[in-house]
């Protein structure tokens, strides 16, 4: 280590009896130990990666769901009514994604700011050998992908911007979803929209899948190479997944 | 060799400086970065110009005082090679070279090249050592220690704190540096007893120092000048989360 000069820069030992005793994690403390724990930067970091999980296990089951547009419209209805009918297990769900988007969020927005402010003044000649277009843009493609999700739900649960989808009921009576995606994605417009959402989400998960093994310390050679292949193949499979709905719509197989 | 720098020039800490453009005649390839820059400075003084200043002290490559960032690399980003070890054959005849310090806010420029890096000797205070009882030497095989664990303690204990990890890292994150020093000494017995304290002080330290957060680019690992692995940083991640939930 380096040693400076400058003696009146050092600073005491900690002392770290000092420290208040917290009892266990799971404690009385829990949620400001919770908070604290948030507040470091790699705690955001560990709490980015652990939603983040989880928000791809949501996408990919989301995705699932959405290929059995290809199984015809009585598959795709009755998954749909499925949902609906969980009730009170579909508000917890609901409510727990929103927990762990805005933690996802938050924690995004906040580690962003401490990284523009730890490098205020950019260097006149800068040549990156490893950044990625991905992994320089994550923020940038996080956000339209919220944009988009914001976008989504008017578009296809609230129905804000197309009012009619509502009234969409097939024979069995139930909410008729294969309709409303195939009326939806007919418009080109809206099909280009989710088209290339779907893109920027993928390159949202290529760098973000690989980058969260790191966060949460797992970093083997046996298993590097594999969880290198894992983010751009994740951001792949799931933009092709998604995307081939309105694909299908706008080339006539979904009718 | 015939060169064309571009340096930046800062007075103090308070003013703002500026790159500034200097011919330089008669480099020989075998001379150091550093040299140049010497040879540079001699013929400042001889004009009665005020020399750049530079951080430099080994010069071997051991130290970590030499910093630089030359055509927007970190010691040049030549791989394990620190600026006074770069030499200028490197360097083509007619070349033009960018020279800038360090920059991250908690790496203030105090004049030209030089930064100030106490920073970094701060969070080493918060944690970085180990205790040890006074007393008779205990004998020096008497802990045994796997040799995988003596190696990855030996390739952390490389880290020279020169600062090219922050420097380099597009967010200015001392991660490497600080990963470097967790790993070593939670890789060794010796480093048990301050453990989970160890990693949870000097995360908040370098938190409050006003570094940046990894978005794992490993930029860090590429400019290193000692070929720190970012396998270190998940080392340190694992000891934070270990040290946070065993609520130490």
């Amino acid at each position: 280590m380096r040693l400076t000069a400058c003696a009146r820069n050092y600073t005491l030992p900690p002392d770290w009896s000092k420290n208040p005793k917290v009892s266990g994690f799971f404690g009385e403390h829990f949620m400001g130990r919770f908070a604290k724990v948030l507040q470091s930067s790699i705690g955001a970091k560990v709490a980015m990666a652990v939603t983040g999980i989880l928000l791809v296990l949501f996408i990919i089951a989301h995705m699932l769901g959405n290929l059995l547009m290809f199984a015809g419209p009585e598959a795709t209805n009755a998954y749909a009514k499925g949902l609906k009918d969980l009730g009170a297990l579909l508000w917890v769900a609901r409510i727990g994604l929103l927990v762990v988007f805005l933690v996802h969020i938050g924690s995004a927005l906040r580690l962003w700011r401490m990284n523009q402010a730890a490098r205020p003044q950019a260097y006149a000649v800068s040549e990156s050998t490893m950044v990625t277009y991905a992994g320089r843009s994550i923020v940038l493609t996080g956000l339209l992908v919220l944009a988009f999700a914001a976008y989504h739900l008017l578009h296809f649960t609230l129905f804000a911007t197309n009012p009619e989808f509502a009234q969409l009921h097939d024979a069995q009576g139930r909410h008729d979803v294969y309709r409303m995606v195939v009326l939806g994605f007919g418009n080109t417009a809206v099909s280009g929209v989710y088209l290339v959402s779907m893109i920027l989400l993928g390159l949202h998960l290529s760098h973000g899948v690989t980058s969260l093994f790191q966060s949460l310390g797992i970093n083997n050679p046996s298993y590097n190479p594999l969880i290198k292949r894992l983010g751009p193949w994740s951001g792949v499979i799931v933009a092709v997944g998604f995307m081939a709905i309105p694909l299908a719509v706008l080339a006539g197989v979904l009718k | 060799m015939d060169l064309t720098l571009r340096v930046w020039r800062q007075k103090d800490g308070q003013s703002t400086g500026s790159l500034e453009t200097y011919q330089v005649s008669g480099i020989i390839p075998d001379m150091s970065f550093l040299e140049m820059l010497d040879v540079t400075n001699e013929r400042l003084i001889e004009e009665g110009k005020e020399p750049i200043a530079f951080d430099h002290d080994c010069r071997e490559g051991i130290c970590g005082a030499c910093s630089l960032v030359i055509n927007g690399k970190a010691h040049g980003g030549f791989s394990g090679t620190t600026t006074c070890q770069l030499h200028m054959r490197k360097f083509n005849d007619g070349d033009t070279i960018t020279v800038e310090p360090w920059r991250a806010s908690a790496f203030p420029v105090l004049k030209d090249l030089v930064v100030d890096r106490t920073s970094f000797d701060r969070i080493i205070q918060a944690g970085g050592f180990i205790s040890a009882n006074t007393g008779g030497a205990p004998d020096g095989n008497a802990v045994p220690i796997p040799k995988p664990d003596a190696d990855a303690a030996m390739d952390a204990a490389a880290c020279i704190g020169c600062g090219a990890c922050a420097a380099s890292c597009p967010n200015g994150s001392a991660m490497l540096f600080v990963a470097a020093k967790v790993s070593h000494l939670a890789h060794l017995p010796q480093g048990v007893p301050e453990r989970g304290q160890r990693v949870l002080s000097m995360v908040a330290r370098m938190d409050e120092e006003g570094f940046g957060n990894c978005t794992n680019h490993a930029e860090c690992e590429a400019m290193c000048p000692k070929d720190i692995s970012i396998s270190h940083i998940a080392k340190m991640n694992r000891e934070f989360i270990r040290a946070t939930v065993r609520g130490e």
